[in-house]
């Protein structure tokens, strides 16, 4: 079926949740509200309030708690009405979700998958337009999810779900009223798998969550003027599927990496390092990065436009790496 | 006369409870002084009873969660003091495999869901472990130990809140031993004669025990934890307690921040003189008794050493285990 994103995640929660009597969301509006951006639609009315837990505006405590759940057996999708309010879980997330298996020398699992929209919408300003992809990334213990498209959402949250390990699912509010096909029943995609979403021979084009769809457009302009791009998307930022990424640099000779969040110590960085580990002698030139800008985000809308990558930019750096 | 005898049976176990823990970690004082033991080492000396009064009135089923300070509340949950040892020398035959040490012990067959050593951070896991078991509705109660330097955290608050906002069954047992590392509790906390009320300001039901009678501790959980399990809810209990040692072994007994007469007046209340006393008073034993139980404990520590020692550390293959759970079918 063609559906947009939210339904495709609404989906995939509905559909483990009514499999799965130890999967329950929790987390601020997602019940009655029916969810802050209404990926949670119909689910108290579905599930009930039990399983459907609106909590008080406590990221700490709620996440915990969570945490503290799956110690116990349970299977909990926190939904953080944005990643930049993580923030104010970051010690449950990094101290014990990530750690908590390797400190008890194996004895626990912590299956959570922690969810929500990540990187800007349009002029939240400073502390609501932040993508923090790094900062899980950085830590052993987590893996990261950062799907662009409805299929590959849907695919990989149910992964995520079942997975016995606390996953970091981002979203984007962007995203969720984008349209595109929503396989039906039982659809997974395995964790760590990134997919070539356009076939080219010139360049390779890396880009994930919303940096994807500009970097589809910027391929359509470019095949104008004849150059053939290849768009990977690596869909799982940890662990990251370095084999499909090195096997489209293998061919192309020339990567421009595409991400929204800020350029020093951005996880373009560590996506540079690792082609560059693994095949350096396979490339044609330096490695470009497009990058948002260096400084919190701005509210004004011209200066918020310069500080987010657009398809134009990632068109010249292409042009960039090919001269 | 058998109401006596099993009287005595249940006083000496208490006692011998206690005496393990201390001699435990008199002896762990003893290994981190010959470098066996690195990193930091919390000894819980003096606060004994508190574990223990708490620890005998749950049942297997239920969990234990505890800050850093753990050796002991993990020795009176029952767990083996060679693998606990092991655990303290870093070895793979530790609790943890030796990936956790001394602030991070967790033996979950025995429901002893870990040592945290994030203060305040471990609140909100022990009111989870008490979601689920609600969610699940089982009949199972979790005690979540803390000392009360992180009552005033912002996780602690939050945790307190959801405790009461949902009625989970989940005890918060305060150990005030008046020191938040450093810095006594007047420093610390606005109100600080009121430790309770922070808890009861959330609307959970609070209580003050004297920490240094493992009788009065068991008896007072014993109600609270009857009552919890028959109808969920939190409750809250300021163990009034000291610590004899610092704060860790970095940290002199007496100093910087508190004086040799206080923890020498401190000491009078020891748990352990406490129940003897008892015991003589009673006429419960004798000084007999008190000497075998000495040579007992003694061996089973030394014997807790040896294993230690003899004991592999973990082999370099183990650095990348656990650090995942590998998927299963479910």
């Amino acid at each position: 079926m063609i559906g947009t994103y939210r339904e495709a995640l609404n989906q995939a929660m509905r559909e483990e949740m009514r499999r799965d009597s130890r999967v329950f969301l929790i987390g601020e509006e997602v019940g009655y509200y029916q969810g802050a951006f209404k990926v949670s639609k119909g689910f108290v009315e579905e599930f009930g309030p039990q399983r459907v837990v609106d909590t008080p505006i406590t990221e700490a405590g709620f996440t915990g708690l969570a945490i503290g759940a799956a110690m116990a057996g349970l299977r909990p999708i926190v939904e953080l009405m944005t990643f930049n309010f993580g923030i104010l879980a970051m010690d449950q997330i990094v101290n014990n979700a990530a750690k908590i298996r390797y400190m008890s020398g194996g004895q626990l699992a912590i299956p959570i998958v922690i969810r929500g929209p990540g990187s800007a919408a349009h002029q939240l300003a400073a502390q609501h337009s932040q993508s923090l992809e790094a900062w899980f990334c950085h830590v052993p213990g987590l893996k990261v999810i950062a799907p662009a498209t409805p299929r590959d959402a849907k695919g990989l949250l149910i992964s995520a779900i079942r997975d016995p390990n606390p996953v970091i699912f981002i979203e984007a509010q962007l995203l969720y009223p984008t349209k595109g096909d929503i396989p039906e029943g039982e659809w997974t995609i395995p964790i760590g798998q990134a997919e070539v979403k356009r076939v080219g021979r010139d360049v390779t084009i890396l880009a994930y969550s919303k940096m994807l769809l500009l970097a589809l457009e910027a391929a359509d302009v470019l095949a104008q003027d004849g150059i053939e791009a290849e768009v990977v998307d690596p869909r799982t930022l940890r662990p990251l599927d370095t084999k499909t990424i090195i096997a489209s640099v293998s061919k192309t000779g020339r990567v421009v990496i595409v991400e929204e969040g800020w350029p020093f110590a951005g996880l373009g960085a560590q996506l540079a390092e690792s082609i560059y580990t693994h095949a350096f002698d396979a490339l044609d030139g330096p490695i470009v990065r497009v990058t948002g800008a260096d400084v919190p985000m701005p509210y004004s809308r011209p200066l918020e436009d310069l500080a987010i990558p657009d398809r134009d930019r990632i068109i010249t750096a292409v042009k960039q790496v090919l001269s | 006369m058998a109401r006596s005898s099993s009287q005595r049976d249940d006083w000496f176990a208490l006692y011998r409870q206690m005496l393990l823990i201390r001699r435990f970690e008199e002896k762990s004082a003893e290994m981190y002084a010959l470098a066996k033991i690195g990193g930091f080492l919390h000894l819980y000396i003096g606060q004994e009873a508190v574990a223990v009064g708490c620890i005998d009135a749950v049942e297997e089923q239920d969990y234990i969660i505890a800050a850093y300070r753990e050796h002991g509340h993990c020795l009176a949950r029952g767990s083996d003091p060679k693998a606990v040892m092991a655990e303290l020398f870093g070895k793979v035959t530790g609790l943890c495999k030796g990936k956790g040490g001394s602030m991070h012990l967790f033996d979950v067959p025995r429901n002893f869901m870990g040592g945290y050593a994030i203060v305040g951070g471990h609140l909100p896991l022990a009111t989870g472990l008490a979601f689920a078991v609600k969610y699940q509705r089982r009949p199972q109660v979790v005690l979540c130990f803390f000392g009360e330097g992180a009552v005033p955290s912002g996780q602690a608050h939050e945790a307190f809140n959801l405790a009461a906002l949902w009625s989970l069954p989940v005890i918060f047992i305060c150990e005030n031993n008046r020191y938040a590392m450093g810095t006594p509790l007047e420093r610390e906390m606005a109100l600080y004669k009121g430790v309770t009320e922070r808890a009861q300001a959330h609307g959970i039901e609070a209580s003050r025990v004297n920490g240094m009678d493992v009788l009065a501790v068991r008896a007072h959980i014993r109600e609270i934890v009857e009552t919890v399990r028959q109808t969920p809810k939190p409750f809250f209990i300021e163990a009034m307690t000291y610590r004899f040692m610092g704060h860790s072994m970095a940290d002199p007994a007496h100093g910087h921040y508190r004086t040799r007469e206080e923890v020498e007046e401190a000491r009078k209340h020891d748990p352990l003189l406490l129940l003897k006393q008892q015991i003589l008073d009673q006429a419960l034993g004798t000084e007999a008794d008190f000497k075998a139980i000495e040579r007992e404990i003694g061996q089973i520590v030394n014997d807790a050493i040896a294993f230690a020692d003899a004991s592999p550390f973990p082999a370099a293959s183990e650095l990348y285990d656990d650090v995942y759970a590998e998927p299963t079918s479910s």
